[in-house]
């Protein structure tokens, strides 16, 4: 299973599209790797500098509809390539959602009233997630503050994460 | 109580229900492009995988960047192109061949009623014009797809769109998608199908239903959808006509997949559009919509027609209409690439080419480029764009530009103007 503990991107904005995510121009990269330096590079999010912000980051937190737009899974192998492996919002596009399990990854949604929080509590500090997959449990910590918020990972969604993928899922059971 | 169009596909198409929520389907086709699908190839041979589980099965064009541009969209065409030649993948459209994937696959008949079809593009949704469940999906998905012929989808909710009243003359299925959009908004139809139907979509052209069903995704939604009835089997004809017997038969074999008078639906809208103006988006959000009479007098510096929303033949002719005998502002430049080849010929033939090179545009091949910013027409930072595509999202169409999402007839008209015009002044409407 991949890593989705340490440091969080707050992401204050809804809608948050996957061309924002990783330009079009981009695409023509054949490798993974190749997009690393280039994740939310024209996020339109006032304040935000993705050549300092995103550095050391694993966790992301986000409003609502995060992923929308392309189905490039290059949005979330960016993602990955910058040992991101996790996004925790009120809602996801489908398709993003769904690339983010097939590659093992992590795209959780938790309520309104939780993310708001998060956002209200945390955002701004240097907080440090803690993702336990067994519980279902996301607890963030900054300074003196620590909090814990449960979500769910059922199912397909739980299955892709602990088999790291659709591919090797598919293949054994297709 | 009855099922819905989508619902009765996914039945015909289960093949396992591992979870409750999730059901793997049988596909009927893969569709593959060069920008999503080498990453699948190169994944699937470094797997010790690569094998196909249906050649005939799977469609394959170079659309986004053709003729490649520089060295790596050169490798993403040879990574498809040795990759179909190796698996025997007959359906596969190289330069000279090729058009944007979601206007070449159902023009070469490859869509029918009933189908399930997945392809690595978000504007999949549009072969739900046919009947059809299609989705766009990430490349996994099409990896997986292309290995098992197999998807996993959630269970597929429907949203119906009642589309009832006359549209007004100079207002087409693209005021009519925007004008959804903007009243569900950007995330309104996300994990459903969007189901279209009511009188104006039952007398849209398959044209008119693909422009409709392409911008699903933009709602979030999985597919949009239609049912099939004479038009789709008239469209379909030359392909089917060795399985039927008339196209009566194929109309009653096609009317299975249609939603039942009870099914079960997430929400209903019915919109009466008589009164519905031409809209254009402002923003960079596909959902942030106006009529075009509250933008005019919008500065712009490029006017492109194309795309998989609005590149096929009617909208060429729809534009050329409107361009006929006159030329394009002198303070912007027009882009037309019609979509396929066999568009582009068509459009030679009837003469619109002449019409759209007198009028001062620039006639480009069959290519997805400009459309997401990546050839043929990408723009300057700071430049305005009136488009007939389907996203207006920042730097869409190229860093720091602004995308304004209309029909053709509004763009042409904008053209003329160089500025945003309701294209109704030029062709005699209200």
């Amino acid at each position: 299973m991949k890593s989705f503990s340490g440091k969080v991107l707050f992401l204050d904005r809804s809608d948050i599209n996957t061309d924002e995510i990783i330009p079009a121009k981009y695409l023509t990269e054949i490798t993974k790797e190749a997009l690393k330096p280039y994740l939310l590079e024209d996020l339109k999010l006032d304040g935000f500098n993705p050549n300092s912000d995103i550095k050391g980051k694993k966790v992301v937190i986000t409003r609502s509809n995060f992923g929308c737009g392309s189905s490039r899974e290059h949005a979330p192998w960016a993602l990955e390539v910058n040992d991101i492996n996790a996004v925790f919002a009120v809602n996801f596009a489908r398709i993003f959602r769904q690339n983010m399990y097939n590659c093992g990854m992590l795209a959780t949604e938790l309520s309104e009233a939780n993310i708001d929080d998060m956002f209200d509590t945390f955002s701004g500090k240097d907080t440090e997630a803690f993702v336990d997959i067994e519980k279902a449990t996301l607890t963030l910590k900054a300074e003196n503050i620590q909090k814990e918020y449960a979500f769910k990972l059922e199912g397909f969604d739980r299955a892709l994460v602990e088999a790291e993928g659709w591919v090797g899922y598919a293949d054994t059971n297709y | 109580m009855g099922k819905t169009i989508a619902q009765k596909i996914f039945d015909a198409h289960q093949i396992d229900k591992p979870f409750e929520d999730t059901t793997i389907v049988k596909l009927d086709a893969v569709f593959c492009h060069e920008i999503t699908t080498p990453i699948a190839i190169t994944d699937l041979m470094a797997r010790d995988m690569d094998r196909v589980f249906d050649p005939t099965k799977i469609k394959a064009v170079i659309d986004h960047v053709t003729p490649a541009k520089d060295s790596k969209t050169a490798e993403q065409g040879k990574i498809l192109r040795d990759w179909a030649r190796r698996h025997q993948i007959k359906d596969f459209f190289d330069i000279g061949r090729n058009g944007v994937c979601h206007a070449i696959f159902p023009e070469k008949g490859f869509v029918r009623p009933g189908y399930t079809i997945i392809m690595g593009d978000s504007h999949t949704c549009t072969h739900g014009a046919f009947g059809a469940f299609a989705a766009g999906v990430g490349t996994t998905d099409l990896e997986v797809g292309i290995l098992k012929g197999v998807c996993s989808f959630k269970e597929p909710k429907t949203m119906k769109f009642e589309l009832t009243g006359q549209l007004p003359k100079g207002v087409y299925a693209k005021d009519a998608i925007l004008y959804i959009i903007n009243q569900i908004g950007v995330n309104g139809a996300t994990n459903c199908v969007m189901e279209f139907a009511g009188n104006i979509v039952e007398e849209m052209s398959m044209e008119s239903r693909m422009t409709l069903c392409n911008m699903a995704i933009e709602a979030g939604g999985t597919s949009g959808i239609c049912y099939p009835d004479i038009t789709t089997v008239d469209y379909l004809w030359p392909f089917i006509q060795d399985e039927f017997d008339s196209k009566e038969q194929a109309l009653e074999e096609y009317s299975q997949w249609t939603s039942d008078a009870d099914a079960k639906y997430e929400a209903v809208y019915t919109y009466d559009l008589s009164d519905l103006e031409p809209m254009v988006t402002f923003g960079f959000k596909p959902d942030q919509v106006k009529p075009v009479t509250k933008m005019e007098g919008t500065k712009i510096d490029q006017v492109y027609i194309g795309s998989c929303t609005n590149g096929r033949i009617e909208d060429l002719r729809i534009a050329a209409q409107v361009l006929k005998g006159k030329t394009i502002s002198d303070d912007l430049r027009g882009v037309l690439s019609p979509a396929t080849p066999a568009i582009y010929q068509m459009a030679l033939k009837e003469g619109l080419i002449d019409i759209f090179m007198e009028a001062g545009f620039c006639v480009t091949n069959p290519t997805c480029g400009a459309c997401l910013g990546m050839s043929n027409g990408v723009l300057a930072e700071g430049e305005a764009c009136a488009s007939t595509t389907n996203r207006n999202f920042n730097g869409r169409m190229g860093r720091g530009g602004m995308v304004h999402l209309m029909s053709p007839a509004t763009a042409a008209a904008t053209a003329i103007e160089g500025v945003i015009t309701n294209s109704t002044l030029f062709e005699g409407g209200q």
